[in-house]
């Protein structure tokens, strides 16, 4: 119906984002009438929404006519951002944005680096900005889940850490349970993607080659692929942050530093 | 500080001088000095938060001093590794805090942290002598408090520490128990020469239970001295 009304694509996006939004109003209202408000939350993040994303593929339409070599400045910068996020979720740590960055440029830097180099991931902005970005977003919010399990562990287990500092423990030995735990819970969203994908999801990449005219099957194998890196790249980020981080819940004096209070 | 001091028999093993400790502007812990002789049992007294348990996580350096230091054997304290001060000066908590697993996995935690693993036999002994003979195989989630806290005791001695720091180790158990691991911990100091320097709220145990007291208030060393002279008859 809508393409009907609309000639042009950009009319034809902001009718739809308009329909989009209307339909995510009415579920804001629909909560308000059982006393939940989300009101002003919603309607920030769907304006913010819109802008950044506006933003970006305004960036993207210039970048297409930039050299390659650009694109290592955007995923950088995509880096530091994504690790001044994830690290609010490791609050009262200190270093906590230091060890977010070094662990997202690690992880996602190194993986993006190697299949780029490899071949699987094409140098062209088009390809490389997308899927770094995929990879960089997913080691962001695995590096947020380890880093906020981990300081939910610790400060569950102070006393028991302090125990076992009382008997002489290495602060790394005392923590070394809670590290697991937190690189096992930040992974499970990873793990459980590539688990249901083609069942339960089909990712957007895969959706959008498809609308682009790419052979289904070549489409289904790449998104594998996508997830196997987002995986790979999640896996390294959440190790070394968590490797890190416990280092900083100590002080040079092996004393636990990273309590609730006092 | 002014406090009056009792000369003791023994050595000075233990001598937190000018001790303090700042959080921001508060000020927990203020110009502590005072001497634990070998074999003594010295008890932190005072109100609910006078500063007690700060003042004995100073001296295992579980918190850093902001002011003054602690002589171990008169060298100061910050001379020693963490691990092997806090090996030399164990301490017991209110709560025991066992780690999962079996009565025998925690007594060994602290001699394998430096490669040592004691034997089945060691392990007996240590359990007898805390009054659990045949425990080593119970898991910990089936112990009583009262056993719990002995489990937490043979856990330090297990390191063979110089001085024992002990945190009330008996404000959370019912009576029977409380006096139970009062008994155990007065026979270790008279058998073994242990010293202690032992926290609690209870004024009636510090005169128990200890040769010299020291009274805290907001963080100060008021007195120290002999039980009956700090809190009277």
């Amino acid at each position: 119906m809508l393409k009907s009304l609309f000639h042009t694509q950009l009319t034809l996006g902001l009718a739809q984002a308009a329909i989009a939004s209307v339909l995510a109003l009415a579920v804001v209202l629909l909560a308000r009438r059982r006393n939940i408000h989300l009101e002003s939350d919603a309607a920030i993040a769907l304006l913010r929404g819109i802008v950044q994303i506006v933003a970006v593929g305004s960036i993207l339409a210039l970048l297409l006519k930039s050299p390659r070599w650009t694109s290592v400045f955007l995923l950088t910068g995509m880096i530091i951002a994504a690790g001044s996020i994830s690290a609010k979720r490791a609050k009262n740590i200190p270093g906590a944005r230091k060890v977010s960055t070094y662990s997202i440029a690690a992880g996602a830097g190194l993986v993006t680096a190697v299949m780029t180099w490899a071949g699987v991931i094409d140098t062209a902005i088009t390809s490389l900005i997308p899927v770094g970005s995929m990879i960089i977003a997913n080691a962001m919010n695995t590096n947020g889940l380890a880093l906020n399990r981990f300081r939910s562990e610790v400060l569950a287990h102070a006393g028991e850490i302090e125990t076992a500092l009382a008997l002489g423990a290495a602060p790394e030995h005392t923590v070394a349970s809670y590290a697991e735990s937190s690189i096992h819970a930040s992974l499970i969203p990873a793990i459980d993607n590539l688990r249901s994908l083609g069942i339960v999801w089909i990712p957007g990449l895969m959706t959008g080659m498809l609308l682009s005219g790419a052979d289904p099957l070549y489409a289904a194998i790449y998104q594998f692929v996508v997830i196997a890196m987002i995986l790979a790249s999640s896996g390294l980020t959440s190790l070394l942050s968590t490797m890190m981080i416990r280092n900083h819940a100590f002080s040079a004096a092996e004393q636990l530093v990273l309590k609730s209070s006092g | 500080m002014s406090a009056t001091q009792t000369t003791a028999t023994g050595a000075v093993v233990l001598r937190p001088e000018h001790l303090g400790r700042r959080v921001g502007d508060v000020s927990i812990v203020t110009d502590i000095s005072l001497e634990v002789h070998h074999g003594e049992m010295l008890g932190i007294v005072g109100a609910s938060g006078s500063g007690k348990s700060s003042f004995l996580r100073l001296l295992n350096r579980l918190d850093e001093p902001t002011a003054g230091t602690v002589f171990l054997n008169d060298q100061d304290y910050r001379q020693f590794s963490p691990r092997d001060l806090r090996r030399r000066v164990g301490m017991v908590t209110q709560r025991p805090f066992l780690f999962p697993g079996n009565v025998a996995g925690n007594v060994r935690f602290g001699p394998l942290q430096r490669s040592e693993v004691l034997s089945d036999e060691d392990i007996a002994r240590l359990l007898e002598r805390v009054g659990l003979p045949g425990f080593a195989g119970r898991e910990v989630t089936n112990l009583s408090g009262g056993e719990q806290q002995r489990v937490s005791l043979a856990r330090a001695l297990a390191n063979h520490p110089e001085i024992l720091l002990l945190d009330e180790p008996t404000s959370a158990l019912d009576e029977q128990a409380k006096m139970g691991v009062e008994q155990l911990i007065c026979s270790l100091v008279k058998e073994t020469s242990l010293t202690c320097v032992m926290v609690t709220h209870d004024r009636d145990q510090a005169r128990r239970m200890c040769d010299r007291v020291a009274l805290l208030e907001a963080g100060r060393l008021i007195q120290y001295g002999k039980p009956s002279e700090v809190l009277g008859a």
